[in-house]
């Protein structure tokens, strides 16, 4: 089974497992999501099931997004996502999806925009170690060297400067999942997913792992 | 409340009792060796107490051979088996990194409530 939900980060703590060590989790708001609409390859060229997530005022909604929520007629949503899923024939409009559809153990990928972090520099955004300080240094955070003079007399695609860092779409593969809470729709996953507390995230079954369920 | 608070909460041990810094304790740890497990005991003085809810932990010191041992655990932590409080300490701050300079008479407490 391939599928996703759609979720709001609440942040992160840690919890306890039975041998004392304490596990770095992030808690995922997972829901309800609703189907709104299930594509397949025969109608739009590919199968997907579109979910929607957060409720939206009716006077937020426009027209043409009324008319298409009204298919699933589970009210109006502040986040539609799709996910491609090889079976949406598994899925009903209307459906609820809740975090039980994906059990302990799962791996899953989750997908999020990262912090914006403004224009940054080289030392922020790609690591550079920068110079001395004190002691007459006139060599701070500056770049450095980009290049050789006569040859190539120009500066090469894609080397390293400053620029504009985070509020990027980012994944994050193979996170483990540690828990599930299906009456608060609540998934604990370990480890850092990407963006900040409130932010939406994508989670679904990891694409690289061997333990992703089969069903 | 707070959904992450919760996580939180249903974490905490409601059987660990109310100490202080300053007082004595004896941590009842459980160590797994192999298949066997049994239980070691830290006593000392609490140093520290610190974070709040499931993440809270706090620092034990003793004088072992003649060398000042300090041991951090997380207050809820599985592997604790219970803490027994020995003597109520009286103490003005809530961080006794003072003791760590201290040797000998120099590093009693005060027992609380007796004069």
């Amino acid at each position: 089974m391939e599928m996703g939900l759609i979720g709001k980060k609440l942040g992160m703590t840690q919890i306890f497992w039975e041998d004392g060590a304490a596990i770095p989790v992030t808690v995922i708001e997972t829901g309800p999501c609703f189907v709104i609409q299930k594509k397949t390859k025969k109608t739009d060229g590919y199968d997907a099931v579109q979910l929607g997530f957060g409720r939206r005022k009716e006077k937020k909604a426009t027209k043409p997004l009324k008319g298409h929520f009204k298919k699933a007629d589970k009210g109006y949503f502040q986040f539609i996502r799709e996910f491609r899923t090889d079976t949406p024939d598994d899925y009903e409009v209307g459906q609820e999806l809740k975090a039980d559809i994906f059990g302990v153990g799962d791996r899953v990928d989750v997908i999020g925009t990262t912090k914006g972090k403004g224009f940054a520099g080289v030392i922020k955004r790609h690591g550079f170690h920068g110079g001395r300080a004190t002691h007459g240094s006139m060599f701070h955070r500056a770049p450095g060297s980009i290049g050789a003079s006569a040859y190539p007399s120009r500066v090469f695609k894609g080397t390293k400067l400053p620029g504009h860092m985070g509020n990027q779409r980012k994944t994050v593969q193979n996170l483990t999942i540690v828990g599930v809470r299906a009456d608060r729709n609540l998934i604990l996953v370990k480890g850092a997913v990407p963006g900040a507390r409130n932010g939406i995230v994508l989670i679904k079954n990891a694409v690289k792992s061997m333990l992703t369920r089969e069903n | 409340m707070n959904l992450l608070e919760l996580i939180e909460k249903e974490q905490m041990r409601a059987d660990i009792p109310a100490f202080k810094p300053g007082d004595t304790v004896k941590v009842h740890v459980r160590i797994i060796e192999g298949q066997k497990e049994r239980i070691q005991v830290f006593e000392g003085v609490v140093i520290r107490k610190r974070g709040g809810n499931n993440r809270a932990s706090f620092t034990v010191r003793k004088i072992s051979r003649g060398v000042g041992v300090e041991r951090t655990f997380p207050l809820h932590s599985p592997v604790i088996d219970k803490i027994d409080i020995v003597t109520k300490g009286k103490v003005r701050r809530s961080r006794l990194y003072y003791l760590r300079g201290l040797k000998g008479k120099k590093a009693r407490i005060k027992e609380l409530g007796r004069r």
